[in-house]
């Protein structure tokens, strides 16, 4: 289990655009972080580093689990943490109910964990439907279902709840108090600030 | 049941079930084969004396072009709809994703156009003794399109008119199974032993499994960034 990220030194360009350079941000258990700037200052590209997907100009990413003992990147991102980028990941053509057991048992979730991510994103009514007949934000709360009841510790999110309205954003925000609470913790990219206590780290304007 | 072959399992069965209930790709795949096999004898002029000796390579030909009617789709749908980082996410190296979605184009296009090539050839003229032949070279030589068809939708990943790049860096790559497939209906025609030409056809099709999921590995994660 990730208990402490690291990130040291990180220069992040995109072709030939320097999004930041020398970023330094620590983000122990039970801490969420709001990144927030401009756009193009590099929000999303720094997720997507941090979860392996862009290989950074200089800088490392390391995950310590609880005795402060460096994990395995690959170890760490393929079972420590979730990316939940602004593209939610759903097939169109599939059920919800489809799509919601095939993210929860690739991700490895247990029975009590689906049924308590049904139960808190309030998916029970959607589950017979085609995923293209739901809503923006109920696709959001359905791609929302992947982090309910999962072991994964550390949540890197892109604008969680953008297509959400008033009530689900402030259900969301309590779950993520509760996962804070349980040792979890929250990187999130942002423009609003998100319904729980946050540090803020800012990017910038952008280049 | 442990975690890796969980996912494993898990993986395959959407694969499978999203190549089978999107849009009837095998059918359109198979559909397409056939009209193939079937314009080619009558833009000939009717003369099956003629077509017969050329039968095994434009089925083969037609076989190779079918096979790539759903490659595009094969990884771009991922990345587009943001599904891809959540298979990169998962419990399974990317090679290992790699290879269930080949082998699930393989199962999903692959076999059905494997059990319609006897149809096709018995349109192009040719004999009903080697029917079974085709069907068996149909599937090997599958396996290695699907493969080596794959890694080409990898290469092309995120590129503009990944379609015709496909087709460019794929069609080349399909050559040796053409070559080895309509070599061994040629050669048991001829009333010869298919099996030489068939073991370089399986040669392929293992060749194209063991090093198609690490280059196109590669290629999405590069795409990916």
């Amino acid at each position: 289990m990730i208990a402490t990220l690291s990130v040291t030194g990180l220069s992040l360009a995109r072709g030939e655009r320097l999004l930041f350079r020398g970023l330094d941000v620590t983000l122990p258990a039970g801490e969420a972080v709001a990144l927030t700037g401009a756009n193009g200052a590099g929000k999303t590209s720094l997720l997507r580093a941090i979860a392996g997907f862009i290989r950074p100009e200089s800088g490392t990413v390391t995950f310590l689990d609880t005795d402060d003992g460096a994990i395995d990147p690959h170890e760490a991102r393929g079972h420590g943490l979730h990316l939940l980028g602004h593209l939610d990941g759903l097939k169109t053509a599939r059920t919800a109910r489809d799509e919601l057991m095939f993210q929860s048992e690739w991700l490895g979730h247990s029975h009590r964990g689906i049924a308590e991510a049904i139960e808190t994103l309030g998916l029970a009514p959607l589950l017979d439907l085609e995923v293209r007949q739901l809503s923006a934000g109920q696709r959001r709360r359905l791609a929302l279902a992947r982090l309910v009841g999962s072991p994964r510790s550390l949540w890197l999110l892109d604008e969680p709840l953008s297509p959400l309205d008033a009530r689900w954003r402030g259900i969301v925000g309590e779950m993520m108090a509760r996962h804070l609470h349980g040792g979890g913790l929250i990187l999130a990219a942002v423009h609003d600030p998100l319904p729980i206590p946050t540090r803020t780290l800012d990017l910038g304007a952008g280049r | 049941m442990s975690p890796f072959r969980t996912a494993l399992s898990v993986l395959f069965r959407r694969e499978l079930s999203l190549a089978w209930g999107g849009g009837g790709g095998p059918l359109l795949a198979c559909g397409f084969f056939v009209c193939l096999t079937v314009l080619v004898p009558l833009a000939a002029g009717g003369d099956p004396v003629g077509l017969k000796p050329v039968a095994s390579a434009i089925a083969w030909l037609a076989l190779a072009l079918a096979s790539m009617l759903s490659l595009e789709r094969l990884f771009e749908r991922d990345l587009e709809d943001g599904a891809l980082d959540l298979l990169t996410t998962g419990p399974l190296p990317l090679e290992a994703i790699f290879a269930v979605k080949a082998f699930s184009q393989w199962l999903a296009t692959g076999l059905p156009l494997a059990l319609t090539a006897p149809v096709a050839a018995l349109t192009l003229g040719q004999s009903t003794d080697l029917l079974p032949l085709t069907a068996v070279a149909a599937m090997i030589g599958g396996l290695g399109f699907a493969f080596t068809g794959a890694l080409g939708a990898a290469l092309a990943l995120g590129t503009r008119r990944g379609g015709l790049l496909i087709a460019i860096v794929v069609l080349p790559l399909f050559i040796p199974p053409v070559v080895f497939g309509a070599g061994a209906l040629e050669r048991a025609a001829n009333g010869m032993d298919p099996a030489p030409a068939l073991a370089l056809l399986a040669a392929y099709a293992l060749f194209a499994m063991v090093i198609s999921p690490l280059a196109g590995a590669a290629a999405i994660r590069n795409a990916q960034g």
